[in-house]
């Protein structure tokens, strides 16, 4: 895929970029809820490329670390910390965050007990079927593109009679934060990239609601350069032609209908619930539980956490919410830059290495575009 | 929360587990979402699992786009 | 931070301000203060010591003999001596079997026979089983001063030259560790270094073997200590194939990616050429490449650039944690 990253195309894209820019009554903000698609804005130093093109780049809620309310990671800290003989298997992106009882990274284990990054939650079953005497808990986080794979694992779980298996669940969904970071009405975008791996699984459908009934356009898309770019442009013509709808632009992974097997596995194993987001506050029918016929792997109740939706507490001034809502940006929170600072971060926008604020931090400190 | 890869299937067993080629490395997958999928298709991978297949002529459209849009004289 | 975490050890902040706020001033003296990777004494005498410790013992490409052999001679190549003599402890763990320690001994000695430095002094200390991790080595190397960095006379136009493709150790450990599900053919790049003294007498400012907190960290400590800012191409960074897709797979960084057997270059602008000629006339140095410069033109001094593949331009910044596979 080497194409989507020619600087020659993408010079090219910029271009049509700027130009139907230019054309619309305000300087268009466009909004992704995608912690991938922050991460790729970044790592190819796009943002301040589409900021010359005239097109501001904001961040939504779409980082599973910014939102996991810090209740939940002091859960898992507490799992590895605290009991014996425990194996805690989880992807590294939830590693990092600070809580008050420090982070996982810097976590010690209790007697007996590791914390295991994995790639896969495949991983933390085979760790389960190969040491039956452990209590193996997979840190299951994340939204509709790792869902599925979530639910897959604890069914083979059950199927397997794996007793000593359970996940601690993080499991967030996209169209209702969108419909609630609408509805709250603070929001000032001119369109949504919509993120292109949970629209494989949800396909286009779930994101109607935002064209339909508040008029703004939208396009799903890859995460290549080119892929980011061609749907940027497609927001702007959508806004310019006064017709939005939701864009297929990355029709070679995923199709309109999404992913009907997966989905029917995450309505399998899943429910959903009225989650607390941090920063968010509770949006309804938001997080996923387990249904009560796999209650038996959830590990919340099997070790006595604390209930999902505990929201826990943030810093005094601390107004990663708003950032998440894209109601202000990092600039706009007084701790950004003063008392909040990547290597003394005070929420979870400035830990993850796609949160909204550890990025605008290392930007500002960037100059103007390539020589 | 999307960190995912193209690959072609190379070994793919009844019970849904095999592997990808992905540039060259060899990859545990499983394929249990995408039933549909066989031996020496492209599929989307993330956290070891295929999520979609690709669709390749949509992908060598993409791909001939951007050819021609970095073969383009600069205005 | 009240107890050692395993991030202190990783190469990242946490071990540079402990290393800045404990160890400094502890021993603080004009020499420790340098930090070098090998430090020049009183009589042409350059000195550096360094512990190995890696799961698992072997891997594809080297195991932690090899290792414990090359990493101190190249601390003292890039440091700008010329190695002779290494002295050898080992803490070893009960119960430990006796053939994995000989298959370490010999490697130890191929690796010493390689790198033309002799074993001169040593010791061995067993601990209770459960009490150390199989194999703990210590290496500390003596070496003749030939040349001493100049930090300060790194000029505008002066390059950067890489040695050759990151990474390849790093993954080559972590899936020796058969984490991930990902099998490739990538080796370790463990190797001595000593191909790159001959370019301390032909005017060479700095090097610096890229170990723990790979190209960015290393590049990011010399950028601290110049008046230009330093700007890397992306697209001029070597990598192997297992590499960019392990990275683009799991999520990881190769500019945060370890080497044992790869090192940064400072050449005068002049030289560059001449440079890149004699590296790449090592076999292990086929692949070495400028993949950047010191330059007034873009940044502020202490940055560290890069201009990514696509045209844009981002800070790249040192390893703050251990590098880890990520989902998003």
């Amino acid at each position: 895929m080497k194409e989507l990253r020619d600087p020659k195309a993408i010079r090219r894209l910029l271009g049509d970029i700027g130009e139907k820019a230019r054309l619309l009554p305000r300087p268009p903000r466009i909004m992704e809820v995608c912690g991938t698609h922050t991460m790729a804005l970044f790592r190819h130093g796009l943002t301040p490329l589409l900021a010359e093109a005239g097109v501001e780049m904001v961040s939504g809620p779409g980082c599973p670390v910014c939102i996991t309310p810090a209740g939940i990671h002091e859960a898992a800290i507490s799992l590895v910390t605290e009991k014996e003989g425990l194996t805690l298997a989880t992807f590294g992106d939830m590693t990092r965050v600070p809580t008050r009882k420090g982070s996982l990274q810097t976590a010690v284990p209790a007697p007996g007990s590791r914390l295991k990054i994995v790639y896969s939650p495949e991983e933390a079953l085979e760790e389960a079927r190969r040491e039956p005497s452990r209590q193996v808990v997979f840190f299951g986080a994340g939204f509709e593109t790792t869902i599925p794979a979530i639910a897959f694992t604890a069914k083979r779980a059950a199927a397997e009679g794996l007793g000593n298996f359970s996940v601690l669940p993080a499991l967030w969904l996209i169209p209702p934060a969108l419909r609630a970071i609408l509805e709250a009405g603070e929001i000032a975008v001119s369109g949504f990239l919509y993120p292109g791996h949970v629209s494989a699984i949800i396909g286009a459908e779930p994101y109607e609601f935002v064209a339909r009934d508040h008029g703004l356009p939208g396009a799903i898309a890859g995460f290549e350069p080119g892929d980011i770019l061609l749907a940027v442009r497609s927001v702007l013509e959508q806004a310019a032609a006064g017709t939005p709808r939701v864009a297929l632009e990355y029709s070679r992974a995923m199709r309109a209908g999404g992913n009907p097997v997966a989905r029917a596995l995450m309505e399998e194993v899943f429910e959903p619930f009225d989650a607390a987001w941090r920063g968010l506050g509770t949006i309804p029918a938001s997080g996923l539980r387990f249904r009560e016929r796999f209650a038996g792997f959830d590990a919340t109740p099997k070790f006595g956490l604390a209930r999902p939706g505990s929201a826990g507490r943030d810093l005094p001034g601390c107004r990663c919410g708003d950032v998440l809502r894209g109601v202000i940006r990092p600039e706009g929170c007084r701790l950004f830059g003063t008392k909040c600072l990547p290597d003394s971060p005070l929420g979870p926008c400035m830990v993850s290495y796609e949160g909204a604020c550890l990025i605008h931090f290392k930007y500002g400190r960037t100059r103007r575009s390539s020589p | 929360m999307c960190l995912a890869v193209p690959a072609k299937i190379t070994r793919l067993e009844d019970s849904g587990q095999g592997t990808v080629d992905y540039m060259g490395s060899e990859v545990k997958a499983n394929f249990s979402l995408v039933p549909q999928a066989r031996l020496g298709d492209w599929v989307i991978i993330h956290a070891g699992f295929a999520i979609s297949l690709l669709d390749e002529g949509e992908a060598r459209e993409t791909l001939q786009l951007f050819k021609e849009m970095g073969a383009a004289s600069r205005r | 931070m009240k107890k050692v975490s395993l991030e202190l050890g990783s190469g990242g902040r946490l071990m540079r301000d402990f290393i800045a706020g404990t160890i400094l001033p502890s021993f603080g003296n004009p020499v420790l203060d340098e930090l070098s990777d090998a430090s020049h004494l009183p009589g042409g005498i350059a000195f550096t010591t360094d512990s190995y410790v890696v799961d698992p013992l072997f891997f594809p490409g080297g195991d932690i003999g090899r290792l414990a052999v090359n990493g101190t001679v190249n601390d003292l190549v890039v440091a700008g001596a010329e190695p002779k003599f290494l002295s050898l402890a080992f803490i070893l763990e009960e119960g430990l079997d006796l053939n994995v320690l000989g298959r370490v001994i010999r490697s130890i000695r191929a690796a010493a026979r390689t790198a033309n430095v002799r074993i001169v002094t040593g010791d061995t200390k067993v601990v209770r089983r459960g009490q150390g991790d199989k194999i703990y080595i210590n290496t500390a190397g003596i070496g003749r001063s030939i040349a001493r960095p100049r930090v300060r006379k790194i000029r505008p136009g002066d390059k950067v030259i890489l040695t050759g493709t990151l990474g390849d150790h790093s993954l080559a450990v972590m899936l020796a560790r058969g984490d991930f599900g990902l099998s490739s053919s990538v080796r370790s790049d463990c190797a001595p270094l000593l191909f790159l003294l001959p370019l301390w007498k032909k005017g060479a400012l700095w090097m610096r073997d890229v170990t723990r907190g790979g190209l960015a960290t290393v590049l990011c400590e010399l950028a601290e200590r110049l008046r230009y800012p330093i700007l890397v191409e992306e697209d001029k960074v070597p990598l192997s194939r297992p590499v960019l897709a392990a990275s683009e797979l799991l999520g990881i960084d190769p500019f945060y990616m370890a080497c044992e057997g790869k090192a940064v270059v400072i050449a005068p602008k002049a030289q560059v050429g001449e440079f890149l000629r004699l590296i790449r006339n090592h076999p292990l140095g086929r692949k070495a490449a400028v993949i950047g410069e010191v330059q007034d033109r873009v940044g502020k001094p202490g940055e560290l650039l890069l201009q990514t593949a696509t045209g844009g331009l981002r800070l790249l910044e040192p390893l703050t944690s251990e590098l880890l596979p990520r989902i998003c």
